[in-house]
């Protein structure tokens, strides 16, 4: 698969709330993507604000839209253009069709600690009508926000007059039906539910369930059970918290409902664990079904060992009958019929076993990946540093080491695979493990459900490839 | 003594860590403060496991102390390690009676900084937290904990409890 890198580079900008009543930007053409490039995006690429930096991205169930989360708690969702047959060249593309303002920062009085508005997770829910749902939260509160179109407005009001003052009665002389007048396109997002108050630890995913009807919440020790109606309470459904918090060896990192099974869901922990549980067993999970885990390579054993087998990430197939999970320096595939050992297990950057001291002093070996499967449970990628990520064929064994720079890539020119020289002689276009940029880390990607169009977050920057179309 | 160097020198970047984390936005994240008290055990095991080899007859230096066990005002409580594997289970559940009564006698030059760390933050551990903290409170300790820094001394990077790290959050 060869991709291309189409689209224009998007690019949050502060300040905050700027965008919020703006029409859709329909028009990202290709002249203003190279101004972009030439004027601004290396300025902001070095001095980005924290607030721009995006921490979540997520398709839809068909792909049409795809939703971004910020540090600032932003939320910007694209739509892709409908392909027309004038344009054949350009297949659809994505634009920015909403942006929101989900989390505002808030102060916990009764902790005296400071909540951030960061946005952890977007999951969206399947479409039932003409408007769109998803779910995004922070540390504490899952909001469900509808995203809806409005191409038309009443106009010719009795009481009223356009600008919606109240009209004096004395100057109404006739009736009139008030008739619908097109408008130009809004989009508005309206917060419908607001899940909060549920969780002491850190939100750190939701899930929503194939019965379209409840949803969980994750944080570091506590699982939660919502229904979409009802926000006034949830379920506990795995509570790992130990009697004495002195005791505390591990904490879940993530869960994820089965994709078809809304009696299952599958949680991982730091331990490098994953364990798969049973609804209809019992009230409170805490007894799992099956329990995933690798033995230690007892060789490989240093100061770092229990934070590189922390599972950042743990995503079901699409058809169900695997696992995927990310620690800080593996991808690995499991299945669900195997408990003591993963089926496939990829090294993503396995160079940097050796440099763990020096990750761990600037903090990078506390980064969080993710993972994500194509449509078609084939391919499985995550990210790396110096802006690369990897892919990795799970049939052909083969993988491929790609990066999202504007620097190093002209928009819609076909990505290069890149290579990392690990020691000895570096050839010319490889990159040396020292001169790995480690600020720059792809921590958050997505795979269209059906197609081979990815999106990628890059620090501030979100980058969009599609494979080569001939 | 590679390893004995490298234990130190994580040791003092884990407390370093740790001592961050609590300033940092958002409050204090558990999984974090989990993986580093893990780092802190494994390189002060490390570190005694090696200093033992080395020097058999002199032993760990103070301050060690026998672990307070009653429930009285204690000033001094620096954990003891005789034993680099002492189960952590034991210090577990002595810590956190004494840990109380000790704020409540507000003696504050003694305490250690990762007992000073001991504010209200993200964790709703099983701390009764009838204790307003004030920043006054903080500023002994940090004073300390930033002589202890300095100096380098391991001993005293050793001496602070790892599950206290925990609770304290």
């Amino acid at each position: 698969m060869a991709l291309r890198d189409t689209s224009s580079l998007h690019q949050l900008k502060s300040p905050k709330r700027d965008l919020d009543t703006q029409p859709p930007d329909s028009s990202m053409e290709e002249e203003s993507d190279t101004r972009k490039i030439n004027n601004s995006f290396l300025r902001d690429h070095n001095y980005a604000t924290e607030a721009d930096i995006i921490s979540t991205v997520e398709f839809n169930s068909s792909g049409e839209l795809l939703a971004t989360g910020d540090k600032g708690g932003r939320v910007v969702v694209f739509q892709r253009e409908q392909e027309s047959k004038s344009q054949s060249q350009r297949r659809g593309e994505y634009n920015v069709y909403s942006t929101f303002q989900s989390h505002e920062p808030e102060f916990d009085y009764l902790k005296s600690l400071e909540i951030e508005e960061k946005i952890n997770k977007i999951k969206w829910l399947p479409q039932q009508n003409a408007a769109y749902f998803l779910l995004s939260t922070n540390d504490k509160t899952v909001k469900l926000w509808k995203i809806s179109e409005r191409d038309k407005r009443p106009e010719g009001y009795n009481l009223k007059d356009e600008d919606g003052r109240i009209r004096d009665p004395s100057t109404i002389t006739s009736l009139r039906v008030p008739v619908l007048q097109p408008m130009d396109l809004m989009v508005e997002a309206t917060a419908r539910r607001v899940f909060s108050n549920a969780h002491t630890y850190h939100i750190n995913s939701i899930s929503v369930n194939s019965d379209h009807q409840t949803y969980i919440s994750t944080d570091d020790l506590q699982v939660n059970l919502w229904n979409l109606e009802i926000t006034n309470r949830s379920f506990n459904i795995v509570d790992i918290k130990p009697a004495n918090m002195e005791e505390l060896t591990e904490v879940i990192t993530s869960a994820e409902f089965h994709p078809q099974q809304c009696h299952t869901f599958a949680y991982s922990s730091s331990k490098g664990s994953i364990r798969l549980c049973d609804m209809r067993q019992a009230a409170l999970c805490d007894r799992h079904c099956k329990y995933f885990e690798e033995p230690e390579d007892p060789s490989t054993r240093s100061f770092f060992s229990e934070i590189i087998s922390s599972i950042s990430d743990v995503k079901f197939s699409h058809n169900g009958r695997y696992l995927m999970t990310r620690d800080y320096l593996t991808v690995k595939v499991w299945d669900l019929q195997m408990e003591n050992k993963p089926l496939e297990t990829y090294q993503v950057h396995d160079y940097l076993r050796g440099k763990l001291c020096s990750l761990y002093e600037n903090d990078c070996i506390f980064d969080k990946f993710e993972c994500v499967w194509n449509g078609s449970d084939s391919v499985i990628m995550t990210g790396s540093y110096n802006n690369f990520f990897r892919m990795f064929d799970r049939n052909t064994k083969r993988d491929v080491t790609l990066e999202a720079s504007r620097e190093n890539s002209k928009p819609r020119a076909i990505l290069k695979p890149r290579k990392v020289c690990i020691g000895g002689k570096r050839r010319k276009d490889e990159i040396s493990v020292d001169s790995l940029d480690f600020s720059k880390k792809i921590l958050h990607t997505t795979w269209h459900p059906h197609e081979n169009i990815i999106a990628v977050a890059a620090t501030n920057n979100l980058y969009i490839f599609q494979d080569k179309v001939n | 003594m590679d390893v004995n160097m490298e234990a130190r020198r994580i040791l003092a970047v884990s407390i370093s860590k740790l001592y961050a984390s609590r300033a940092q936005r958002g409050g204090l994240r558990l999984h974090r403060s989990l993986l580093l008290s893990l780092v802190m055990r494994s390189a002060r095991d490390i570190y005694h496991s090696s200093s033992r080899d080395s020097e058999p007859h002199s032993g760990p230096s103070p301050p060690e102390e026998p672990m307070d066990t009653t429930s009285s005002v204690e000033p001094e409580r620096t954990v003891s390690e005789p034993q680099p594997t002492s189960p952590s289970a034991q210090a577990a559940t002595e810590e956190p009676e004494a840990e109380y009564e000790r704020g409540a006698s507000g003696d504050k030059e003694n305490l250690s900084p990762a007992k000073q760390s001991r504010k209200r933050r993200g964790k709703t551990s099983a701390a009764p937290d009838f204790l307003p903290s004030k920043r006054a409170r903080l500023e002994p300790g940090e004073e300390r904990y930033a002589a202890c820094c300095r100096s380098g001394h391991p001993e005293s990077l050793t001496s602070l409890s790892l599950n206290r790290v925990i609770s304290a959050f």
